[in-house]
Parts: structure tokens; C-alpha cells; sequence
């Protein structure tokens, strides 16, 4: 698929580039980008003045549902709203019905996806079986299948000894582990621990939860050597560990969700069941530190932690609500709204998006052209987004088939106009 | 917005008073006086039911009532009940009982009163003395003695007044233009 | 700023916590109450103000004590009373909290009187009622009680006259308590002088200073001219989580004992939202002694139960 896209603001933050060009895509692959190019024979030509291309999201976490909770989120549903939030790439953790710990079923799910042939897909294989956190699965096995790295989803691993095996046995392939710093008897709570729960009267979770489940992970990851990714950091102490992990050269990445990038526990108001997430939302320090640890590098990576949920999920009392909400097709709005709320250079930001959550997934072993940029030869993954429009968050506005979003009703800017897979326009919105 | 003229053509409160004191004397002079008692409907029929017990020397003990509780418009206005409580700490039951108001307008306030008095248990008889009769009643209900009827309307709310002296005048609430 | 327990006139439609409402509606349920105490010397203790109303009693956790004062409440204003047994019903067949809602509105209900174990439970059910249907918190989770709070503020207000002087303990496990909080909120926003939370550190929560409360792990340094103590009930279940070794170890250093009280004023108050557990936060000598108003606090609650339904009961649709 030949495509020639003219005049527009070319956005690579893996090269630091930022400036109006052409970009020419042969065979589905980036082959030129500069001024006044030509286009070649059964080429597409795309006038692309006042737009902005960049390469497409990299989204480390979305629940696509299937299998398994369909009644929440089909593959064609959630698949559509990547496309609308410019994610060409996206991470599936394993926590479907049943758990991703056989390859049978990864294979069934590859095949599912094929017919789509849009987003690539990369499945997070259960590192134990049943995510019980008992016996390791066959990674090599899994790998095989697919799998891009191995993870225990939101389950907590209680026997630190399987902890450390897992590490060693995925240690020996090269392959990566996935985890949430999680440590099983304090993370009972729906809130987090603090002032604002206090008044709620609700069961909370200290950020203890978080730093002593860290401190153990990267205690056996130091006698071990493994890549561990960290997912859904969420507290300033958190990020302390992290960033120290990284001055002693441990083999560490984590990532923040835009939930607790935007959001604090004042969030949840009159128990609104919109703000229940796992990790909670934590204080403003908490915030604060992360997005320090962005703009630092001790965080790799902005992720949409995109968890459909439907209405029955929601309409109960804010313990018993289901926690997560939709954000594939917020993950660069809000991208876009944390660099223009705290003046942060626009690639710095999209590098979050982009470049560094490919990176992770390099590091975690996936072969071939640098996902997340536009060098020449990569695939031609792009987002072609309009900076400056603005759009409300609305249930007429998402896709999904889940619209519970704590940014509901908000105004935000970057709106995708098309996505680009493999120099194919594979999705455009409409007028 | 109280307009503080008084009404042109009601004579002065302190006269009626004065009738109604009489009329009242002559009310119970024949019945047995340890029964008797004065149940004023706040504010203004229990200023002028304290009045008449000091002025007639009364022995048997006097009573107030809120009504707030009683009344028929609750759906409509909900609870405002700013004043005192009910208080009867007579027994009701074989009282004689004379219901002393400010002013008799629709007769809904009567009605009220007289439900709650039978809360408290089955008095003898009740006899209803007020100082205005407004004559624009919506119940079949008649004083036993009205110290002045109006013929017509007067221009908004007949309200009654103490003084720090506990002298009674009568005022009009207007309604602010 | 949107407060979901005033309608748009400013009125009280629902009470679900003592948090957030303004003096002057406070003070009015209060004098309220003061209304409705003599009725209980009357014979006929009833006044038809909700005659024709339906108050539903939805219980989700069991309590025949508040149960009970506010069906007695209810039905001393002439209400019809219907109570819900909820543990018996179809909630345990599944149907979800709002089914369970609607299909009570679906019967007219007027008014919602709500126990229940998650916190924030009766906000919920408050956003999904009709404008004229009204949502009573008889306690939710850890989170609120908002009636009891208001029957304590009566009884200190009927005793001690006036608030702006006191200090005020309240003592035991205020990390679980729905009642804590509600006190906390009611007592600072009447402008009491000090509040002062006592016990372990295990049953206090975090962000006390904030709700404006002083900390003390020693009773005898928290109720040091204390004007006011309520003690709160220990719950058996905080000896299994870990919260405390023994209710034995529990009595010696926070139980309210006759030596204990001498630390507060001579003229103190003793109040326990009840049941009492004598001899693990308080002994007999002291519930059943001279400082003690717990009966009162009883006689109270059902006054100030009539004024609230009365109060939601009138506000305009």
C-alpha cells in the first residue's frame, strides 16, 4: 500500500523531530519523509495541511474483554475505539475468561483478531496458571504463541517463593515479567489510605500496598537479572524506588495510568463509582510525583489501563462497583492535556505515547523496526490528529462499548481524524 | 413587608379587648369554675388568653397550642413551626374548654385546634371567642363571640401586636409593592 | 455548590450525613425535635402530620434497636410503617440495590429509611429517587449516622445549653465508626471548642486533624476537663482483625471507669450510642451513674427522628 502524505506537521518524538514535511509510505513501510516528495505509480496522495501525523500510540494496557466478558467489550467495539484514539499498538494483560495461560487460547485469540487485521495486538501471556499464582505456566509455549511477556494482571502473587522461580524460570528464556506492585494483605481497600477515605468510611489501601510489594519485586529481581515492567505505579514513594532501581541499573520500566496521571482520591466526590480504580486514586503528592517520574524518565510510559465496564458495574455502592473505565480513545487527549496544563514540550509528552512504550516492548524482547517512530523502514503505524480541536467526552462521543470515564463531560484537545496501520487507512472519521 | 398603618375602619385593639373580656365573664359565669379553661392558639390568641387569665383572676390553668402539626396545608408548606410548643397541662378530659384566637378567617386554624385538643382527651364543651372575625370562612365553623365582624375584606394580613407594655394593637401586612 | 441532601430551594429533602450541612439546618432540626419532646407525655403521642405517607424501613443490616425508634417515630407522625427484612428477600436472590429501589417507588413509597454496610450506599439510592421521594441515613459502612449525631447534639444542647464552650472526647474505635464521623462533622460545624478522638492507633484513622479532631492514645490525657465523652461500642470482629489483643487489655486502658472520669469535668456528660458492652469500653458504675444521659439520649432519638422525617417529609418536590 502506496501512500503520500503532504504538508503536515510530522511529530516524531523518538527523533525529536518536529516540522512540516511529506511522508511517503511504500509496501506499508515509512520510505521518505521531507519536503516536496514524489509521489511514485498506485500512490495515494493525502493533503494533510493544518493536520498533524505522528507515529501511533502504544498503549501498554487495554482490556479488550474477549473473551470471556463480552457483555462489557467485544474485539470489534473495543478495536474500533483504538482506531478512534489513534492507538495502532496495544498490550492485552491476561485477565480474560479463561485466563491467557494456555497457548490453545492465545492462538484462538490471534485468530479472532486476524479478521480485523487493524491494531497489532500484543497479548501478555498468565505467568501461573489461572493467575493463581501457584505454578508457573509454559512460557516457552506461550511465547511461541505470541506472547510478548508474561504478567499476573491485578492478582497478587502471596508465595514469595513462586515469585522468585517465575523470575528465574522467564529469566532463562530472556523473557520479561509484568506486574503491579501489589502486596496481597494490604490491598483490600477500594480507596486509598488517607484523609479523604477517612471521611468516606472507606476501606482503604495504605500506599504501603504499593512500596513494600516493590521493594520485595526488585529485592529478587536484583539476584536475578530479569526485565521487570512495573505496571500502574501510583505513588510518590513508589516512584522514589523506582527511580533508584534505575541509578543501580536494574533492568526496570513501569508505567502510570492517565487515571492517576490526572486524577487524586478528592476525585471521588459523593462516592462516585467512576473514580473506582485498582490501583486507587491517590493524593495530590502522589500525582505529582508521577508526573515528575515522566518528565524524569523514572516512568517509561503513559497507558489508557483501558477496563470497560458496563452500567451494572457501576450503579452500586462505591466498595462493590467494579473498578476501571474506558480510555483507549482518551489515551492521547489526555496526553495532550497533562503537556498543555503543565507546559511540557509536546514531543517530551507524545514520547510517553510513543517511543518509550515501544521501547518497553523491545526490551521485553519484540524483534524488528522500533515500533512507536517514524524511521525509515518501520511500519507505517501513523496517527493523523488535529492538535487544536477540541472534543467533549460523552457517551454520543466514544466508542466504546463501555462509557464510564471519570474525564466524562470534559473538554479536551487532539482529536485523531484517521489511523494509519501498515500504510493502510484502516479507520477515518466521519465528515 | 409590614405596613404599619392601621386598618381604617376596625376600632382600636385595646377596645375590643375590652369586649371581649366582658363577653367572656358573662360566658363562664355559669359554668363550674375549676373546669374552665382558656386555650389560646399561638402567638396571637394565647397573648390575648394570658390577658383575659390575669384580667378575669382565673384559678383552673390556662393553655397554648401550636397547631404546625395539625394543620392541613403540610403538602404545600411543609413544617415552620418557629414557635413554643403545644403546651396543656390541664386534663382535657371534662374541661370546658374556651379557644381564644386573634383573628377567625377561614376557620382551618379552628379546625386544626380543635383535632389536637382531642388528642388530649374528650373535653365537655368548647367555646370559641376571637377578637376579629374576617368572615370569609371556608368550613363550617362560627365563633361563640367575635368582639368585631368585617363587611368586607381588608386590603392584606390582619395581624395582632403586643407591646413591651402588653398593649394590643392591630396592623394590616401588606404586601411590598 | 451541589449538595444532594438540599433540593435547589435550599430545603433538606434527604439527610444522608451530617457533613457539609450548614448550621442554621442543623439548628432548625434540633429546635425541631425540641417540638416534638412533649408528645411523649401526651396519651394520644401521635399528630397526623404523614398521615397517608409511607415510610419503608430498608434494613440491610440488622438493627432492631434504631429500627424500631424509627419505626416508633414514624409512626407517632401517622405514618404507615412497612419494614424490610432485607437479609429474608430477593436482594439474596441477586436482585441488585436499585432493582430493589425501584420496585419499592413502584409502590409509592414517600420516604426511604436506609441501613446498609457499604458506605455511600444511600447516595446512591438518593440520585436514583423521584424529586418527592426522600432518603433517610440510618447508617452506612463506616461512613455516616447522621440521626444518631443530631439525637447527641440534642442532648448536649438540652443539658449543657450551649455548644460553643465545650470539649467534647469521643473515645474507642473511631476508625470503624459510622457514628465518630458523623459526631466529628456535627460538633465542628456547631462550633464546639475542641473534639478530641481516644484510643489505639490501630482504631484511629488517618486525616483526623483535617475533620479538625486532636488525637490522644492516653484517656487520661484526652479526657483531662473533658465537658463531654462519648463512647463507642467495640466491635468483637476488631479482636480478629489485629486491631486489639483482648477486650480485657482494651477495658484497662480505654475503658471509662469512675477513675478514669475523674480526669473530666465535675459536671461531664456520659454518652454511648448503645448497645452498651459493660465492662469492655465502659463499666455499670459509670453507665448507670449520675453523669450518665444514655437513657436520655434514647428518649431523644425518637424526637429527633420525628423532626427529620417531618422536615424532608415538607420540603417542595
Amino acid at each position: 500500500m502506496n501512500l503520500l502524505l503532504k504538508n503536515a506537521r510530522v511529530l516524531d518524538p523518538a527523533n525529536r523531530m518536529d516540522q512540516v514535511a511529506d511522508i511517503l509510505v511504500e509496501q506499508g513501510r515509512i520510505a521518505a519523509i521531507g519536503q516536496q516528495l514524489a509521489a511514485g505509480e498506485q500512490t495515494k496522495v493525502l493533503d494533510l495541511t493544518g493536520k498533524t501525523v505522528m507515529p501511533g500510540l502504544v498503549d501498554l494496557a487495554a482490556r479488550l474483554r474477549e473473551p470471556g466478558y463480552e457483555y462489557r467489550g467485544t474485539l470489534e467495539s473495543e478495536l474500533n475505539a483504538a482506531m478512534a484514539g489513534g492507538v495502532t499498538s496495544l498490550v492485552l494483560p491476561p485477565d480474560t475468561d479463561p485466563v491467557l495461560d494456555e497457548p490453545g487460547l492465545v492462538e484462538m485469540l490471534k485468530h479472532r483478531t486476524r479478521q480485523f487485521d487493524h491494531v497489532s495486538l500484543f497479548p501478555l501471556g498468565a505467568m501461573t496458571v489461572g493467575l493463581k499464582g501457584e505454578v508457573i505456566t509454559e512460557m516457552g509455549e506461550l511465547s511461541e504463541a505470541g506472547c510478548i511477556a508474561f504478567s499476573q494482571a491485578d492478582r497478587p502473587v502471596v508465595d514469595t517463593n513462586v515469585l522468585l522461580r517465575a523470575m528465574q524460570y522467564a529469566r532463562s528464556f530472556g523473557f520479561s515479567l509484568w506486574l503491579r506492585a501489589m502486596d496481597p494483605w494490604l490491598s483490600t481497600g477500594v480507596a486509598a489510605s488517607g484523609a479523604y477515605a477517612g471521611r468516606l468510611g472507606l476501606p482503604s489501601t495504605p500506599e504501603q500496598a504499593e512500596t513494600v510489594a516493590l521493594q520485595t519485586l526488585l529485592e529478587l529481581q536484583r539476584s536475578v537479572g530479569v526485565h521487570l515492567h512495573i505496571c500502574r505505579l501510583s505513588t510518590a514513594a513508589g516512584v522514589e524506588l523506582v527511580r533508584a532501581a534505575k541509578a543501580r541499573g536494574l533492568p526496570v520500566t513501569c508505567d502510570v495510568s492517565i487515571n492517576n496521571l490526572h486524577l487524586t482520591d478528592l476525585d471521588i466526590g459523593y462516592f462516585d463509582t467512576r473514580m473506582r480504580f485498582d490501583p486507587p486514586l491517590r493524593s495530590q503528592r502522589d500525582r505529582l510525583a508521577l508526573r515528575q517520574g515522566l518528565l524524569d524518565g523514572t516512568i517509561d510510559a503513559i497507558c489508557s489501563d483501558h477496563t470497560p465496564v458496563d452500567d451494572d458495574g457501576k450503579n452500586l455502592p462505591f466498595s462493590e462497583a467494579e473498578p476501571g473505565a474506558t480510555g483507549l480513545e482518551l489515551l492521547l487527549s489526555m496526553t495532550v492535556k497533562w503537556a498543555q496544563d503543565d507546559g511540557i514540550d509536546l514531543l517530551t509528552a507524545l514520547s510517553c505515547v510513543t517511543a518509550n512504550p515501544a521501547g518497553v516492548l523491545h526490551t521485553s524482547g519484540l524483534q524488528g523496526p522500533k515500533l512507536g517512530s517514524l524511521e525509515i523502514g518501520a511500519w507505517a503505524d501513523l496517527a493523523v490528529v488535529d492538535l487544536d480541536a477540541y472534543w467533549q467526552i460523552s457517551r454520543d462521543t466514544l466508542l466504546s462499548q463501555s462509557w464510564h470515564t471519570p474525564f466524562e463531560g470534559m473538554e479536551v484537545p487532539a482529536r485523531v481524524c484517521a489511523t494509519i496501520v501498515r500504510g493502510k487507512v484502516v479507520w477515518e472519521r466521519a465528515g | 413587608m409590614t405596613n404599619t398603618l392601621s386598618p381604617p375602619s376596625i376600632p382600636p385593639a385595646q377596645a375590643l379587648y375590652q369586649k371581649l373580656l366582658q363577653a367572656v365573664r358573662d360566658m363562664i359565669a355559669n359554668l363550674p369554675e375549676q373546669q374552665v379553661h382558656l386555650v389560646g392558639i399561638h402567638s396571637g390568641g394565647a397573648w390575648l388568653a394570658e390577658q383575659l387569665q390575669k384580667d378575669l383572676a382565673l384559678k383552673a390553668a390556662m393553655g397554648t397550642l401550636n397547631i404546625s402539626f395539625y394543620r392541613d396545608d403540610f403538602d404545600r408548606i411543609g413544617l415552620h413551626s418557629q414557635t413554643a410548643p403545644s403546651e396543656i397541662n390541664f386534663e382535657v378530659q371534662d374541661a370546658h374548654i374556651i379557644l381564644v384566637d386573634d383573628v377567625l378567617y377561614t376557620g382551618r386554624t379552628i379546625r386544626a385546634a380543635m383535632n389536637e385538643l382531642f388528642d388530649y382527651g374528650r373535653p365537655a364543651s368548647i367555646r370559641l371567642v376571637v377578637l376579629v372575625d374576617r368572615a370569609e370562612r371556608q368550613l363550617p365553623i362560627q365563633p361563640d363571640y367575635a368582639a368585631w365582624t368585617l363587611q368586607e375584606p381588608p386590603s392584606g394580613n390582619l395581624l395582632l401586636q403586643r407591646d413591651e407594655h402588653g398593649q394590643f394593637s392591630l396592623q394590616i401586612e401588606q404586601e411590598a409593592l | 455548590m451541589y449538595n444532594p441532601q438540599l433540593n435547589r430551594h435550599g430545603e433538606l429533602t434527604h439527610l444522608l450525613t451530617t457533613e457539609g450541612l450548614p448550621r442554621d439546618i442543623l439548628t432548625h432540626i434540633l429546635d425541631t425535635a425540641s417540638t416534638f419532646v412533649p408528645l411523649a407525655a401526651r396519651d394520644v403521642k401521635k399528630v397526623p402530620l404523614l398521615r397517608g405517607k409511607s415510610v419503608f424501613n430498608l434494613f440491610f443490616e440488622n438493627s432492631t434497636r434504631t429500627r424500631t425508634t424509627f419505626e416508633i417515630a414514624a409512626t407517632r407522625l401517622s405514618a404507615d410503617v412497612f419494614n424490610l427484612n432485607i437479609n429474608a428477600s430477593s436482594t439474596s436472590k441477586g436482585e441488585t440495590l436499585l432493582d430493589t429501589i425501584a420496585n419499592l417507588m413502584a409502590m409509592q413509597a414517600d420516604i426511604f429509611v436506609v441501613r446498609h454496610e457499604a458506605s455511600g450506599a444511600p447516595f446512591l439510592i438518593a440520585k436514583h429517587v423521584a424529586p418527592d421521594v426522600h432518603v433517610i441515613n440510618a447508617g452506612d459502612g463506616r461512613h455516616a449516622h447522621p440521626t444518631q449525631a443530631l439525637l447527641d447534639m440534642y442532648t448536649i444542647r438540652h443539658f449543657k445549653k450551649s455548644f460553643s464552650d465545650l470539649t467534647v472526647a469521643i473515645v474507642g474505635d473511631v476508625l470503624h465508626s459510622r457514628v465518630a464521623r458523623s459526631n466529628i462533622h456535627a460538633l465542628t460545624t456547631l462550633g464546639v471548642a475542641e473534639v478530641r478522638a481516644i484510643g489505639p492507633l490501630t482504631l484511629l484513622p488517618s486525616g483526623l486533624d483535617q475533620m479538625g479532631v486532636k488525637t490522644f492514645t492516653r484517656m487520661e490525657d484526652g479526657l483531662r476537663d473533658a465537658d463531654v465523652i462519648i463512647m463507642l461500642r467495640l466491635q468483637n470482629e476488631r479482636m480478629r482483625g489485629a486491631l486489639l489483643p483482648s477486650s480485657h487489655e482494651y477495658f484497662k486502658h480505654y475503658g471509662l471507669t469512675e477513675k478514669k472520669l475523674a480526669f473530666a469535668k465535675p459536671d461531664v456528660l456520659v454518652m454511648h450510642p448503645g448497645p452498651m458492652n459493660r465492662g469492655v469500653e465502659i463499666e455499670s458504675a459509670v453507665a448507670d451513674g449520675p453523669h450518665s444521659v444514655i437513657l436520655n439520649q434514647v428518649t431523644f432519638g425518637i424526637a429527633v427522628r420525628m423532626a427529620v422525617m417531618s422536615i424532608v417529609a415538607g420540603a417542595s418536590a
